[in-house]
């Protein structure tokens, strides 16, 4: 088990992007950015807040959850769905962010394009994750990354919060190979 | 959880998730999305041989808005009116690739002897057997009191509800018992003493004939449909007189607490166990019912059908 | 009559001391410590209980009118795997057994199957309406010889017609054996009402509908001072009574069946109809009382209500299904199991309650003779040291609604003899008897 992100690399990834997002979409009055849950949700709010004191003022944000359009909900028993909820300005015709905490096989982002498009028609769609680890599956990619972590398939990538863990870290368990 | 044939199969955990994948439902329906993509590919049939229009209509919506195809099989001019078996009717429907059947009957343990016998080997959801039990309608009863009164709790803990008029022959009664109490509540039955089943005394529910002390002390009256029939069978009198004892007219309503609200599981006597004025009022939820039936139903069809069976290992 | 003679060696006669006993002619010939001889076929029952032939007062033959769910022949082969050595035929049959040609017709085919006497019972009232009398003395003079009245299935709820059937029946040495069910507080019945119905949704079937017509009928016996059997008691209740009715010296009998010796309401919460039977199941205070009842003798015996069901009538909603189950191949274990395992009879109170005092309720002159030497050979075995497992698939009966499939039940019934002829050997009953 080997720490890849301290609280202090996730604080600094989190501003890098914040300002990424704004220097891209030049500026935030046509942003929207949405947390996949649960831990995209809580990433969306920090990068959220950061972009907030950037601009002087207020982001639209929100959370995405995908269970209902997940392709694989056959393969274990029910999940519990988890709260969605678009601001009021809602997405269509925005610059819609995703945000989540790590890309893989890149099926999560898949199905939250289909929720996406249920709410609405964005402009564009922009995905940012803490952490990309390869091994995609679909033709996905990520537009700002907090950190590219190569890993083997075998291993794990467990990203803390300390909104629900107490503590920032982000940590690869398992060998190598 | 492959079947839903009675509250009994429900811990107070999995009662609660269901009624926490319905609020979020209920969100996302108010919302835009009107249809989502979850039960795609699944076939679920409506097994109606007793007429309903209401509950069918809802477990129809439920199904169609997890893009779920729906297949309606009622009593009137199917071969169950012809005197087909349910067994063969159950194969029949089996044949014809069924994921889910929703099936309402009335025989008391229709659902069970479905499920049971595996004359099919989809999930079988009871929407009402008999006088045995409507799991559903406690569900979206449940729901719709946490939704007024649950001040933000995930249960029913410290609630009291009050159940009234014909419990005897009521489906809804009973499933509405087990659930209310399991979530914490406390339950009154209010009859006539000829009205409460022998035995009624084992339930997790207090009884009272007496239905003007009760009023003032519950958070919810739900009021139970009182079939006409039942005078002739000497159950009651007339209606004059179980309007008098058990009617909720609005003297009576004007004795409940301020917060208090009136339901009933349809479809309604007006006039007989319920006043006209007291169904349209401010404190009846019953329109609202119907609509948390539909959130409620999609809850139970997620919960059952989109998942799989325990699998290890699989990683997102 | 057959020729054979069969030495059955080592058993223990009405449960007593191990002994021989031989049968010549159809009779028993002789019963000692040890017997030889070399005519004979011998049967080792070492560990065994040999006891009289089993007589049922109480069963449904269904012929004539329903033969797909079983026949006189199919059920005397029934019979003889259960121990039994006579069946009385109740008289729900199509046409109802209310005249003289029916219960002979029923009991000749008894006769030509071979295997048990066949006695039917004729019916109270003229097509079980409970109105007008049956032919009760051109039934009770024909070749059948019918002495019990029963209109079971009914109850003969109009006391006026009780009464005068009780009456009536006196001429002709008749007993009325009573289906106790107040018509009026069953209506649409499903199950015994209570704790469990409550829960179930349905409909009640409630002890004081037993109780009150047993009240009624002990005191009418005794006011016009003739003979009353209750048929298949379910009741504390009604034990009770019957009770009462005795210490008066009321001329009352009453039956119990196995299964109410053993099985409760609770069953009923699979909502599988393999339990619904009428009188219904009931809870395990009724149980303890029918089971005392019958080891102190206020129940005279046990009567199984063999009920056969084709499947399509078990196989579907409780509310649709029929009532009833079979009972003649466990009956004996059953019994074993409830009362002799538990201590509360004895082999020889069994060989009472299951042989003799059916036999004289019911009249039955060549029956009940309880292993006397030079009565007819009428006898069963059973091995109570072997258990076996029941099987519906199985069965020999053509019907297969038992409640018990899949229960290992203690005690195997292994060997019969009809007026001495074996009727089943190693617990495999004869295809065919000839005569």
């Amino acid at each position: 088990m080997s720490v890849a992100l301290s609280a202090q690399d996730i604080s600094r990834a989190l501003t890098r992007i914040s300002h990424e997002i704004l220097e891209r979409n030049h500026g935030s009055s046509d942003i929207t950015v949405l947390g996949i849950p649960t831990r995209g949700a809580h990433l969306a709010a920090r990068i959220a807040a950061i972009m907030s004191s950037i601009e002087g003022k207020e982001i639209a944000h929100g959370t995405l959850d995908i269970t209902l359009y997940r392709d694989d909900l056959r393969l274990r028993p029910p999940r519990t769905i988890m709260p969605t909820s678009i601001p009021p300005i809602g997405v269509q015709g925005r610059d819609v962010i995703l945000i989540d905490d790590v890309l893989y096989s890149g099926r999560t982002i898949r199905a939250a394009l289909d929720a996406l498009g249920e709410v609405g028609r964005p402009r564009t769609v922009q995905l940012a994750v803490l952490v990309d680890r390869g091994h995609r599956q679909l033709p996905i990619r990520a537009d700002f990354v907090g950190k590219n972590l190569p890993t083997s398939e075998k291993q794990t990538v467990k990203v803390s919060l300390t909104e629900i863990d107490g503590v920032d870290e982000v940590v690869i368990e398992g060998e190598a190979s | 959880m492959r079947h839903l044939l009675s509250i009994n199969d429900l811990s107070a955990a999995d009662a609660i998730g269901i009624l926490d994948t319905a609020t979020e439902l209920a969100r996302i329906n108010d919302g835009q999305v009107k249809k989502l993509p979850t039960l795609r590919g699944r076939t679920i049939v409506n097994l109606f041989a007793e007429d309903s229009t209401r509950t069918r209509i809802s477990f129809e919506a439920a199904a169609k808005r997890l893009s779920a195809d729906v297949i309606n099989f009622s009593a009137k001019g199917s071969s169950l009116s012809k005197g087909e078996s349910l067994k063969d009717t159950a194969q029949t429907l089996q044949a014809m690739g069924a994921d889910a059947v929703v099936i309402r009957h009335s025989a008391s343990g229709a659902a069970q002897r479905l499920a049971d016998l595996e004359w099919m080997s989809g999930s079988v959801i009871n929407a009402g057997d008999g006088t045995h039990e409507h799991p559903s309608q406690a569900l979206l009863d449940a729901f719709t009191i946490r939704k007024h009164l649950g001040k933000g709790a995930s249960d029913l803990t410290g609630l009291r509800i009050a159940i009234v008029g014909d419990v005897l022959h009521s489906r809804v009664a009973r499933s509405n018992v087990l659930l209310l109490s399991m979530l914490g509540a406390d339950v009154v039955l209010v009859a006539p003493p000829t009205l409460l089943p022998v035995g009624v005394e084992s339930w997790p529910a207090t009884i009272s004939y007496d239905f003007d002390s009760v009023i003032p002390t519950v958070d919810a009256i739900m009021m139970l449909r009182v079939q006409q029939e039942r005078m002739t069978d000497l159950f009651f009198p007339n209606s004059r007189e179980y309007s008098r004892y058990f009617g909720l007219n609005s003297e009576r309503m004007s004795l409940m607490a301020k917060h208090a609200i009136v339901m009933h599981p349809g479809p309604m006597n007006r006039g007989l166990e319920i006043a006209a004025d007291v169904a349209d009022s401010a404190r009846s939820v019953i329109v609202e019912q119907v609509t948390n039936g539909v959130n409620v139903r999609m809850a139970i069809l997620y919960v059952l059908l989109a998942g799989g069976p325990l699998e290890v290992g699989s990683n997102s | 009559m057959s020729v054979q003679r069969f030495l059955l060696k080592g058993g223990n006669v009405l449960g007593g001391k191990a002994a021989d006993l031989l049968i010549a002619e159809g009779r028993i010939a002789e019963i000692s410590a040890s017997i030889s001889d070399k005519d004979a076929t011998v049967i080792d029952l070492k560990g065994s209980i040999v006891l009289p032939g089993l007589v049922d007062l109480h069963t449904h033959l269904r012929e004539p009118g329903r033969e797909d769910s079983e026949t006189v022949a199919s059920a005397s082969r029934a019979g003889a795997k259960g121990g039994f050595t006579a069946l009385s035929a109740m008289a729900n049959t199509s046409p109802v057994a209310d005249t003289a040609g029916v219960v002979e017709q029923v009991y000749r085919l008894g006769q030509e199957a071979g295997f048990v006497d066949v006695f039917p019972i004729g019916a109270v009232t003229q097509g079980l309406a409970g109105e007008q009398l049956s032919e009760i003395g051109a039934m009770a003079d024909s070749v059948a010889r019918v002495r019990v009245f029963s209109d079971d299935g009914n109850c003969v709820f109009d006391p006026l017609v009780m009464r005068r059937a009780l009456e009536y029946i006196k001429k002709f040495d008749g007993v009325i054996a009573q289906h106790a069910q107040e018509p009026r507080l069953t209506v649409g019945s499903q199950m015994n009402e209570g704790i469990v119905s409550s829960k179930l949704g349905l409909k009640g079937w409630p002890a004081i509908a037993e109780e009150a017509i047993i009240a009624r009928d002990v005191l009418l016996a005794d006011h016009v001072q003739s003979r009353l059997h209750i048929c298949h008691v379910t009741t504390a209740g009604g034990v009770e009574i019957i009770r009462w009715a005795k210490a008066r010296g009321i001329q009352v009998t009453a039956e119990v069946t196995p299964h109410h010796l053993l099985l409760t309401d609770d069953l009923a919460s699979s909502y599988d109809p393999v339990f619904k039977v009428n009188p219904p199941l009931r809870t395990s205070k009724d149980v303890m009382a029918l089971r005392e009842a019958l080891a102190d003798g206020t129940i005279d015996i046990v009567a199984t209500d063999h009920a056969p069901h084709t499947s399509e009538t078990k196989d579907c909603e409780w509310a649709e299904a029929s009532f009833g189950m079979i009972g003649l191949e466990t009956a004996l274990s059953i019994v074993n199991k409830t009362m002799v395992e538990s201590g509360l009879l004895d082999w020889e109170a069994v060989a009472n309650r299951m042989s003799t005092a059916p036999a004289h309720i019911g009249r039955y002159a060549n029956h009940g003779q309880n292993l006397t030497v030079g009565s007819p050979a009428h006898i069963t075995v059973i091995n109570p040291t072997k258990s076996w497992v029941v099987d519906r698939d199985l069965v020999v009966s053509k019907s297969r609604n038992t409640p018990y499939h899949g229960y290992e039940l203690p005690g195997l019934v292994t060997h019969t003899f009809f007026e001495g002829c074996a009727t089943m050997i190693d617990s495999k009953v004869v295809d065919k008897m000839v005569k």
